[in-house]
This record gives structure tokens, C-alpha cells and sequence, in this order.
């Protein structure tokens, strides 16, 4: 079943002279891990903030075509309403998170929504010992480094029950094994809980095997969308100038030269082993 | 050249940022900062141009301690590209915000009209000069901020975070950018997070640490070294991933760049097709 569906979707920013994408159709279905990337001004973060209606609600502009997500009609219900099935993680958690606590950041949407004390302590908790921030609920954001306060952001999002997460570059302010930290908690969202995830991402070394599926956005409109070996290894991906993951490249460089691994790898583990395979040919 | 003699910084929140650093950078040298988040890598660069001044410690910029002149003279020589652009511009257009500096350095005009169309042609940025920098795209006002400062030709430039926001294409332009500058004699310092990046740049590193530098060296040597990497919460580069897991095979483990690590894969590989 599709979670999201958009049709011959076009939009147009307030202030722009041409549409930020156009003509996108899209269907993602539930329990998929997609990877939205491209270069800067493609259309992608443009794209996701259609996915819980800050488009064309909080941005307005001009949006043509159907967009339904979770069943919602993006143009005909609020961002509130559609909040509750889609959270949204953003590049810098700064930005995103604001309580003199970690719990009370997590248990805000609940509270607003007016969820009974009880379910809202449960599921606080429940969120704050996925994303591994437990430990920290007591403390205040700020003095978090930017690897703990996105995994509180994630926790926020997360108590929220949603069936859709929308994550747009979530490490690109953290350290590298903040970075994966967080790639391990989103995996583990999608994998165990069976939240649909969509990441916007630019570097693809260490997200691309946990992903079901790539798309590639180019001038506002998808121009790839697949599987991700056949996708990141493809010539277009290349010339369009997508940062595939150095694993890919390096087997596309001695597929150039001769030498065959058994297909191409998303992660360093996979080329080790796949080398190790020729190896003992 | 640039001397750092156990220098320690406290933020008047307590905060301890610096706690005995010691360093030496020559002229036209290349070094990129890394560490964790919190480690003091901004901290540390903003005593290089003086916007903050050792509680303890001396750091000397060309023989000068950086108490003794003021934050405008040394801005001439030493030019820093925040990690967040919007804490650096604020002008009108991407014209004036560049031309901004020059201004004040007291260039006469037609001097500042030539160093702001080179400026705009280098980062490629000319279709904007008369847009508000607020109108541009988080990598484009990364640009914009990086211009402003290259603009009035600082003899040390100072980049924090270049590549955060950067697609891949930019992020090749940026790195053949600041290769260039440092052919030309200019020190570059790069604070990144990027080992990507960073293994493909070839710098000398420095690991930050709780305040402190826990290793200087080549890119190839403290890349591959994983108790350090560790240690400074970077990651060992990808390739150097590989090469680790194929250590029973006798592969050099020292391994950092994707056409180095193709060349001794051909070799090795190459009569088992």
C-alpha cells in the first residue's frame, strides 16, 4: 500500500520565478527505507516538505497536482493533523529543539496533542530508550553534543508515533561516529518498528545499505529511482554528480580495469568481503 | 608562522575549551583540524585570528602575540569562514557583503571592484551578486561567506566546516579550490569533520581531544591509525576500512585513497580474472 503518493506534483515557491520540482510522480510504500539525493537546489528538501504539508500550508506558493500521504490529502488537512503520521528531523538540531529538558523536548507534541499523563510518560520513555538518550533525560539540551541532541530530536519525532519519518541530512553537523549513531538508530526504526524512512542525503558512504531504495532528483525532477546498487553504480548517477560510496567506487574503477567483484558493494564491509571472494577463487 | 605555547581557554560559562595546547604551523602549510563535536576545534581557530584571547598561554601569529594588536589587524591576515555562514553575513546583496571588508581595510574603489569580481568568478557565484546572501541556499551562503573573506587575500585563511551542506560536485570544487590557495603559498587550516574529505585533501592533521591535541601528523598516517581516530570520535576513511579487513590477505594497511587502493587491488587481482 502506498503511504505516500504524489501525481504529476509541481510547486512553485511565493517568490519564485520557476517550480522548485516539477512534474514528480512518486508512490512510497509503507516499511520502505528511501534515500532522497541530488545536487544542492534539485528540489529534494523542497519535495519532502510537501510530505507533511509544510508545503503549501506554512510555505504557501503554488502547488499543482495531488500529493496524499497516509491517506490525508496534504492540500485539505492541516500540518498538525498530518504531523501525527509524518515527523520531520532537520539538519542542525539546534533548531529543533527548545525545553530545559531532554524529556519535556520529547514529551511537547504529546502535551499539545493532549495526550493522557500516563501514555505520554510511556511513550517518552519508550522514544528516549530507542534512540539510546534515556540516560540523558534529565539533562538540558544544550549541553548535549550534536550527536545526542539529533538522537533527541529523533526521540521527539519518534514519541510522536509516526508511520513516516522525514530526516533531511541528520548528521551533517556530527562527528563521524556521532553520524553513525544515528544512521544505526534510523535503521533500527525502519528495520524493527517499521517506520517508513526518508533521508535527504548528500554523502551516501555510510547510509547506503541500510536503504531499499534511491532516488535521484536533478533540476526538480526525479531522474533516477531504484534499487540503490543499480542506482549508485549507474553512469548517470556519476555524470549527475551523486557522491556514491566510495565501496561502489572503488568497484567501478577495476570493473574499468578488468576485474570483476561480485556485484557492486554499498559499504566497505561488503567490498572486503566480495574481494575476499575473488581472492579465493 | 603560527605558535601556540600552552595555551588554555576558559568561557566565562566555566566551560574549559583549551587546556594546554601546543602547536606550530609554518607558512603555506595545509593542516586540518578534526575531532569530536566539543573538542575545541573552533575554539581553537578563533584564537588564531584573536576573536578570543588565551586565559593562559601565548599564541603568536608571524612572531606577534595576538594580545598586543587588535582583531582588525589581524583580520587582515588572517581570514576566517565561519562554520555557520548566517553568523557572517549580513549585507543587502552578495556585492556588498563582499566588498564589505574591503571597504573597511580602506582599498580605494576600483581595487575593490576588482577583488570582488574575482572573488565572485572564483567561487561562481556572479548570478548573484546583486541577491540578498538570505536568498541563496545554505551551501551558496557558504560561498558567499568564503568569498567575502578571500576577497581581501588573507595570507592564513581559516575554514570551518567548508563542506557541510555541499553536494558532491561542490565539494570537488572545493577541495581543488583550497589546493590551490595552498599552492600559492597561502596557509590553509581546515576544521572538518569530513575523513572523506579530508583523506582525499591529503593535510597534515591534527586530533583534538578534550581540549587538547592528542596527535599531529600526515593524513595517511593518523587516518589509518584506528586507537587515535578512535579516541577523537573521527572514523577511519572507507578505504582504510577495506584494506583493515583484508590484513590476513597481506595488503598494506596504510591505505587512505580510492585509486591508490584500486592500483594494489589490480595488482594483486589482476591474474585471477
Amino acid at each position: 500500500m502506498a503511504i505516500i503518493e504524489a501525481k504529476r506534483l509541481t510547486y512553485t515557491y511565493p517568490i519564485g520565478e520557476k517550480p522548485a520540482f516539477r512534474d514528480v510522480n512518486l508512490e512510497i510504500k509503507k516499511g520502505e527505507f528511501v534515500i532522497i539525493t541530488g545536487p544542492s537546489g534539485c528540489g529534494k528538501t523542497t519535495l519532502c516538505r510537501c510530505f507533511n504539508g509544510l508545503i503549501p500550508h506554512f510555505y504557501g506558493g503554488r502547488l499543482e497536482g495531488e500529493i496524499t500521504v497516509c491517506g490525508l490529502n496534504v492540500r485539505e488537512h492541516p500540518t498538525y493533523e498530518i504531523a501525527q503520521h509524518v515527523g520531520m528531523v532537520f539538519q542542525n538540531p539546534e533548531n529543533q529543539l527548545f525545553a530545559l529538558s531532554v524529556e519535556k523536548d520529547v514529551a511537547f507534541g504529546l502535551e499539545n496533542l493532549g495526550v493522557p499523563r500516563e501514555e505520554i510518560r510511556k511513550r517518552v520513555d519508550w522514544a528516549l530508550k530507542i534512540t539510546g538518550t534515556y540516560e540523558l533525560r534529565n539533562r538540558a539540551p544544550y549541553e548535549l553534543s550534536g550527536g545526542q541532541q539529533q538522537r533527541v530530536a529523533i526521540a521527539s519525532v519518534l514519541a510522536m508515533n509516526p508511520e513516516v519519518i522525514v530526516l533531511d541530512e541528520p548528521t551533517s553537523f556530527l562527528d563521524p561516529i556521532g553520524a553513525e549513531q544515528i544512521f544505526d538508530v534510523i535503521n533500527s526504526l525502519n528495520k524493527d518498528l517499521g517506520i517508513t524512512i526518508i533521508l535527504v542525503e548528500h554523502r551516501l558512504d555510510l547510509i547506503s545499505k541500510y536503504a531499499s531504495r534511491v532516488i535521484v532528483m536533478q533540476n526538480g525532477q526525479i531522474v533516477l529511482d531504484g534499487n540503490p546498487r543499480e542506482v549508485l553504480v549507474s553512469e548517470e548517477a556519476r555524470l549527475i554528480g551523486v557522491g556514491i560510496p566510495k565501496a561502489t567506487l572503488l568497484y567501478k574503477i577495476l570493473k574499468l580495469r578488468g576485474i570483476s567483484l561480485n556485484g557492486p558493494p554499498l559499504s566497505s564491509d561488503e567490498a572486503c568481503r566480495s574481494i575476499m571472494e575473488v581472492m579465493s577463487r | 608562522m603560527i605558535v601556540m605555547d600552552d595555551v588554555y581557554f576558559t568561557y566565562p560559562n566555566g566551560v574549559e575549551a583549551l587546556m594546554g595546547v601546543n602547536l606550530k604551523i609554518e607558512d603555506g602549510e595545509f593542516v586540518a583540524i578534526m575531532g569530536q563535536n566539543g573538542a575545541g576545534k573552533t575554539t581553537l581557530v578563533k584564537h588564531i585570528n584573536g576573536l578570543l584571547k588565551p586565559t593562559k598561554g601565548r599564541v603568536l601569529v608571524d612572531g606577534v602575540e595576538t594580545t598586543k594588536v587588535s582583531v582588525a589587524t589581524l583580520a587582515r591576515k588572517v581570514g576566517l569562514v565561519f562554520q555557520n555562514p548566517d553568523h557572517q553575513l549580513f549585507s543587502e546583496t552578495v556585492e556588498e557583503e563582499i566588498s564589505f571588508a574591503l571597504k573597511n581595510f580602506g582599498y580605494d574603489e576600483k581595487t575593490i571592484r576588482e577583488r570582488v569580481d574575482w572573488a565572485l568568478n572564483l567561487l561562481d557565484l556572479n548570478e548573484y551578486r546583486k541577491v540578498s546572501p538570505f536568498m541563496l541556499s545554505g551551501g551558496e551562503r557558504k560561498r558567499v561567506a568564503l568569498a567575502s573573506v578571500l576577497a581581501w587575500d588573507p595570507k592564513i585563511v581559516i575554514l570551518d566546516e567548508p563542506t557541510i551542506g555541499q553536494d558532491y560536485r561542490q565539494k570537488e570544487r572545493l577541495k581543488q579550490f583550497i589546493v590551490q590557495l595552498n599552492r600559492q603559498g597561502k596557509t590553509v587550516i581546515i576544521v572538518t569533520h569530513d575523513v572523506e574529505f579530508v583523506a582525499e585533501c591529503n593535510p597534515t592533521i591534527m586530533l583534538m581531544r578534550q581540549g587538547r591535541i592528542i596527535a599531529t601528523g600526515e593524513a595517511r598516517e593518523i587516518l589509518t591509525n584506528e586507537t587515535l581516530v578512535n579516541q577523537a570520535s573521527v572514523a577511519l576513511p572507507e578505504i582504510t576500512k577495506i584494506f583493515k579487513g583484508l590484513e590476513d590477505f597481506g595488503f598494506p594497511r596504510k591505505v587512505i585513497d580510492v585509486y591508490e587502493a584500486a592500483d594494489i587491488l589490480y595488482e594483486r587481482l589482476g591474474g585471477q580474472r
